[in-house]
């Protein structure tokens, strides 16, 4: 492994932000290479600053590097400056540890958290010396393996990723550091190596699969040979607590989104949103043990000086005991209340802020809440059962707590969607705003508003997204709304944008056509708005003989074959199907790990059980609205404070005001 | 209290901004449990005052951060639990205590020195642009300053001019840089010399009092031992 730096050193001076390219991070690693350890490198496909913080990749980064047989380095996408200066000089993509060329590592692991970014991945893949298709890679390029969120629909990337990892990546990436050493000293052929993959549980090998489709539609993804499974179920880890990564959170020189210390609390989500892709994939719930979170927030502080910290998943005012974390960290001593904590995804409703009151003693800036919907209809199809008085209420404590600046997430073009459900956005704000003023003059509501984009394993993925000129008309509305509203800023995502992203998200294989043409054409950094262009998605389509209304804008039938259906996140089909009525028909669902279960397939599926610390649900109600839990019926829950006892009580439950 | 402190910004950490560096530093005097004095107010900040901003991509020897301490604390026991939580090529190389009313470093400092690689260029020739340069009655620049262009007369503050030999395939270039009316920077410098800009690196910060000169620190120069060679 030979150093790049005296070659990539000269060209930093012609680019911004130099110090995105020069690692030196707290606790980045001194890699040591060797021929009995298999070599990762693992990329995030957008800039330093957005991909330095991803937790999965820094998780994977310590487990790789603390193993016998592995030794993992990082890279990040370079800016357009960059790699034109890189391009230019002949210099290939690097590691930022080594300054090693990519294309001498074993593996190229990619995190895909955004469907935008599927052509830096192919940039990086070319950047890195190697041929962007899989087909045309022999034994001595790298296998390119992807996973994150994103994974739940390979089918965009297949043509490109040669083994996809569904779920936790915790215990795989061993599985697959094992496979790979075995097969890189036997000196075996790529197929041999993609078929002994396909054979590892979480990992879809698209090589192995064939798409079938009849007069432009896909009919099935079934194996190519016997022996490979012909539905991929996800990893998933059975106790959180058995991983306390990272231990060592890198620390980055410059400044970087989320740029604190962040300890994940729990994993996974059954509030049960139905638009939200990470609430359904990423079941069951799984808490940290108290202590454990407590002891990473204490030594994660000491250790890198941060002065704040946030505590992640994906509802952490849902944390059992998240109180006396909280507290604990605010009144320690040794933080001489220099500390603050940060809670991203608040619940809305008056316990949240008063927690948020505690914590944010220090800096007290501008609080968040997500209603989604305008109307309390729109709110029961998407599952957020939040009344209007319960975000009044939160409002309302918020501002008499002294905050000034309130963000409210609201998205649009959701199923059933009418302009009085659009409307509601705005008016809904208004009255946030027009409460603010009994507190003080001048207050700022924020409403921003997101286009909705059908996600695969999510009861919505069967749903027509919403046209962008449909798109564009609710923007308008809300823009003419808000025009007369006082202390009401509207912000709004480009309608454009959310167009493409869904004709990634829910694409079959015949969109990697598309993807290569917008990438040939320089088609990068694709979710920045000064490079995202449309006319390379529209004629990447036509030339693949595809279209928006087919791909995006179409109802699914419920008997159709989706792009993704031979890949699972444990969610029974079924389940997925019902759950869509019971919103087409505006029925709420109770979060499930207070109630009977729904039996979606998650924890019977996985042979694992939510893993909750506390047998009720927060204060305020399983959904945060104080509704009657008294349903009897058995619960897959197992509390933390029996250990061991697979606690199944039935009977009755009840909800905590 | 405050403890003045003297450090380096050598190797691939030149790459990072003023800013970077003061951010490394808060974390730092944290990780070392340093009881820095905090502002008051609805954002409490820590009270570091940091001197004249040293250009990204360049080199010190004499960067100076001013801390302000709650409690009294022994400038060594300060550069050394410090120094090791600072990254590599960040290090504390002398500290002592202020006395009270010294002026900030900002108010303070008049001119810097610096040593500057000039490449592919002659010994020879470079006397050359250094004479003519400091013959000219002007060095303007064009700048662009708030998407205007602008220019600027370098000529008041390039104070001192000189070729120290060959270095590397080309030539070292000596200098003595102003603060006022407003501090040159080595790409400017280069630009008005008509020479390419290769490795910067600032050797000395001066205070110009009652007709002599003081380091805004005083200490053993032989204490601080950097090597020409790159660091990483």
């Amino acid at each position: 492994m030979t150093s790049l730096w005296p070659r990539i050193e000269p060209l930093l001076a012609q680019v911004t932000k130099p110090a995105r390219y020069i690692g030196g991070e707290l606790g980045a690693r001194r890699p040591s290479h060797g021929p009995e350890r298999v070599a990762w490198l693992l990329l995030y496909p957008d800039t330093y600053e957005i991909g330095l913080p991803n937790q999965g990749l820094q998780i994977l980064y310590e487990i790789l590097n603390e193993r016998d047989d592995a030794v993992a380095e990082r890279a990040y996408a370079p800016w357009t400056d960059m790699e034109a200066a890189m391009r230019a000089a002949s210099v290939p993509l690097f590691s930022l540890e080594g300054s090693t060329a990519a294309g001498e590592f074993d593996v190229l692991a990619f995190n895909l958290s955004a469907e935008l970014t599927y052509t830096n991945v192919l940039n990086m893949i070319d950047l890195a010396g190697v041929p962007v298709r899989g087909d045309q890679r022999d034994p001595s390029h790298p296998v390119v393996v992807a996973g994150g969120h994103c994974a739940f629909n390979p089918e965009p990337l297949a043509d490109f990723v040669d083994a996809f990892v569904l779920g936790d990546g915790e215990e795989a990436v061993g599985d697959l550091t094992e496979v790979i050493g075995v097969w890189k000293r036997s000196g075996g052929a790529r197929h041999d190596l993609l078929r002994s993959l396909a054979g590892v549980p979480g990992v879809y090998v698209p090589s192995c699969y064939e798409a079938h489709f009849d007069g432009g539609r896909l009919t099935g993804v079934t194996p190519r040979y016997a022996g490979v499974p012909k539905r991929v179920e996800k990893r998933t880890i059975a106790d959180l607590g058995e991983w306390p990564y990272p231990k060592q959170q890198l620390v980055p020189l410059i400044e970087v989104v989320h740029d604190r210390l962040n300890v994940e609390v729990f994993r996974g989500c059954t509030r049960g949103c139905r638009f939200c892709q990470a609430g359904m994939i990423t079941r069951p719930v799984r808490e940290r043990p108290a202590e454990q979170v407590d002891q990473m927030v204490r030594d994660g502080l000491d250790r890198t000086g941060y002065d704040e910290v946030t505590l992640t998943s994906l509802s952490s005012a849902d944390f059992s005991g998240i109180g006396e974390v909280v507290s604990k960290v605010i009144n320690d001593p040794e933080c001489s209340g220099q500390v603050s904590v940060s809670l991203p995804s608040l619940r809305v409703d008056a316990f949240t802020v008063g927690l948020a009151a505690e914590i944010q003693k220090v800096r007290r800036t501008g609080l968040t809440f997500a209603p989604e919907g305008g109307t309390w209809r729109m709110r029961q199809v998407i599952n957020k059962l939040i009344r209007e008085e319960d975000l009044y209420a939160a409002v309302d404590a918020a501002f008499s707590q002294g905050w000034r600046r309130v963000k409210l997430y609201f998205l649009i073009g959701l199923p059933t969607e009418t302009d009085e459900d659009v409307l509601g956005i705005t008016r809904l704000a208004g009255a946030c705003a027009d409460i603010g003023r009994r507190y003080h003059p001048n207050v700022t509501v924020t409403a921003s508003v997101g286009g909705f984009v059908p996600k695969a394993h999510t009861p919505f993925q069967w749903f027509g997204q919403n046209t962008m000129e449909e798109l564009r008309r609710k923007v308008g509305l809300l823009k003419d709304a808000a025009r007369g509203t006082r202390g009401l800023t509207l912000r709004w995502h480009d309608p454009e944008a959310t167009a493409v992203e869904g004709l990634v998200s829910r694409g079959d294989r015949r969109m990697g056509a598309v993807i290569e043409h917008v990438w040939r054409r320089g088609g990068t950094f694709q979710e920045w708005s000064e490079h995202f262009d449309l006319d390379l998605w529209t004629t990447g389509l036509e030339a693949a003989g595809l279209d928006f209304d087919d791909t995006v804008y179409r109802h699914r039938a419920e008997d159709e074959v989706l792009a993704w259906d031979h890949v699972s996140a444990g969610l029974h089909r079924d389940f997925l199907w019902q759950d869509f009525q019971e919103a087409l028909a505006e029925h709420g669902l109770e979060d499930c790990r207070w109630t009977p279960c729904y039996d979606c397939g998650a924890c019977t599926g996985l042979g694992v059980e939510h893993m909750v610390a506390s047998a009720v649900p927060p204060a305020g109600g399983s959904q945060g609205t104080g509704q009657d839990l008294a349903s009897g019926g058995t619960v897959p829950v197992r509390f933390l404070e029996r250990a061991g006892s697979l606690s199944a009580a039935g009977g009755t439950r009840e909800g905590v005001r | 209290m405050r403890i003045r402190a003297r450090f380096t910004k050598l190797g691939r950490v030149r790459w990072t901004s003023h800013r970077d560096v003061a951010r490394m530093w808060e974390r730092a005097l944290r990780r070392g449990r340093v009881p820095v004095a905090y502002t008051e107010g609805f954002t409490p900040r820590p009270q570091l005052s940091f001197g004249l901003a040293l250009p990204t991509g360049c080199e010190s020897v004499a960067e100076y951060l001013d801390i302000a301490l709650d409690s009294a604390l022994e400038p060594a026991d300060l550069a050394r639990e410090v120094g090791s939580m600072l990254p590599d090529g960040v290090d504390v190389v002398a500290a002592g205590v202020l006395e009270p009313g010294t002026n900030s470093l900002q108010e303070d400092v008049s001119s810097c020195l610096w040593e500057i690689h000039v490449p592919r260029v002659a010994p020879e020739d470079l006397d050359v642009a250094i004479e003519r340069a400091l013959d000219a009655p002007t060095l303007p620049i064009r700048r662009e300053r708030k998407g205007r262009d602008v220019v600027d007369d370098l000529r008041p503050s390039v104070l001192a001019l000189s070729c120290a030999g060959p270095d590397a395939g080309g030539a070292l270039l000596r200098a003595e840089l102003g603060t006022r009316p407003r501090g040159v920077r080595p790409s400017e410098l280069a630009q008005a010399l008509g020479v390419e800009l290769g490795l910067a690196r600032r050797t000395c910060q001066w205070i110009e009092r009652d007709g002599s000169r003081w380091e805004p620190l005083m200490v053993d120069p032989s204490g601080i031992t950097v090597p020409w060679e790159r660091a990483s």
